[in-house]
């Protein structure tokens, strides 16, 4: 089993490195070349779901990113730190994922990233699309990158306790354990 | 690449030429812009997405703030897009039934003045 770890300091600037790493690695392991945006696009929100929520709880803790080659599926999971008041059970796959983190059903605490600017609070806007309220840098309600992940990957399991959150999305790979 | 950014005015619209990737990190720029376009009075925007080579929610949700904005003031925002890897995170989040995506400036310029 071949597995790539990475740390890096809470900073949007570090979620693209993060971005090139897991494509790279995923490429060696065998994803098909297709599937490499998808693999690039998950990370990306997963990463920076994780920033934003460092950003906010525990700015000096580092966000980690475990890569590994698991019975012929390529596996992501991208863990944070940042202490979760609203503790929801494993969600399983990816429709668990897409039941509790779009924000629709206001789950999810910290969901998209978002530019750091205030929210207005106000419910839906008239355009037609529930949830954008925000005024500031981010229309896009809290879990949208969560859901913009299971979209992406085919099984997307999150784990969310007290002390953090972890993110595991897979794809298929045709590169053997080692 | 990160972002490079660039207006112009055409037909009384103002084109927004984005190029590079679009994140947590390079987004805020983007947003800048088109809050001082606003501000400037520019309610028809068009922003020409051919040369993004990234966007993930973060690019999204400052889309969405410009739609909002300029919305506000009974104007419109369109995108020109016809890189499927773009349009795909458009598809998934069901915004292509809120934007106006094109295949070319010329054609969104168009668009927009049929409305008129």
């Amino acid at each position: 089993m071949a597995t790539v770890e990475v740390t890096f300091t809470p900073l949007p600037a570090h979620v693209r490195t993060a971005r090139l790493v897991a494509t790279a690695v995923a490429r060696r392991s065998g994803v098909d070349e297709s599937l490499l945006d998808e693999v690039r696009l998950a990370v990306g929100e997963a990463c920076s779901r994780a920033v934003e929520a460092h950003r906010r709880h525990c700015p000096a803790e580092p966000v980690r990113i475990e890569m590994t080659d698991q019975d012929h599926r390529f596996v992501v999971t991208v863990s944070d730190h940042a202490p979760n008041p609203q503790t929801p059970a494993d969600t399983g796959p990816r429709d668990g994922v897409a039941r509790n983190g779009t924000g629709h059903d206001g789950a999810s605490h910290d969901g998209a990233s978002h530019d750091g600017a205030g929210h207005d609070g106000s419910e839906y806007d008239g355009l037609g699309y529930d949830g954008l309220g925000y005024e500031g840098g981010s229309a896009i309600p809290a879990g949208f990158g969560l859901a913009v992940i299971s979209g992406l990957a085919e099984d997307v399991r999150v784990l969310s306790t007290s002390s953090g959150v972890s993110v595991q999305m897979s794809w298929p790979s045709t590169a053997s354990a080692s | 690449m990160d972002l490079k950014l660039g207006h112009y005015n055409k037909d009384g619209i103002e084109v927004v030429d984005v190029e590079g990737e679009i994140d947590v990190y390079t987004a805020p720029r983007l947003r800048e812009l088109l809050i001082d376009l606003v501000n400037k009075n520019n309610y028809q925007l068009v922003v020409n997405m051919e040369k993004v080579e990234f966007l993930d929610s973060t690019g999204l949700g400052v889309l969405v703030g410009g739609l909002k904005r300029v919305r506000a003031h009974d104007g419109s925002l369109d995108l020109v897009c016809t890189q499927e890897r773009i349009l795909k995170i458009f598809r998934i989040t069901g915004l292509t039934k809120v934007f106006g995506i094109h295949d070319t400036v010329d054609l969104a310029i168009a668009a927009k003045k049929s409305e008129k």
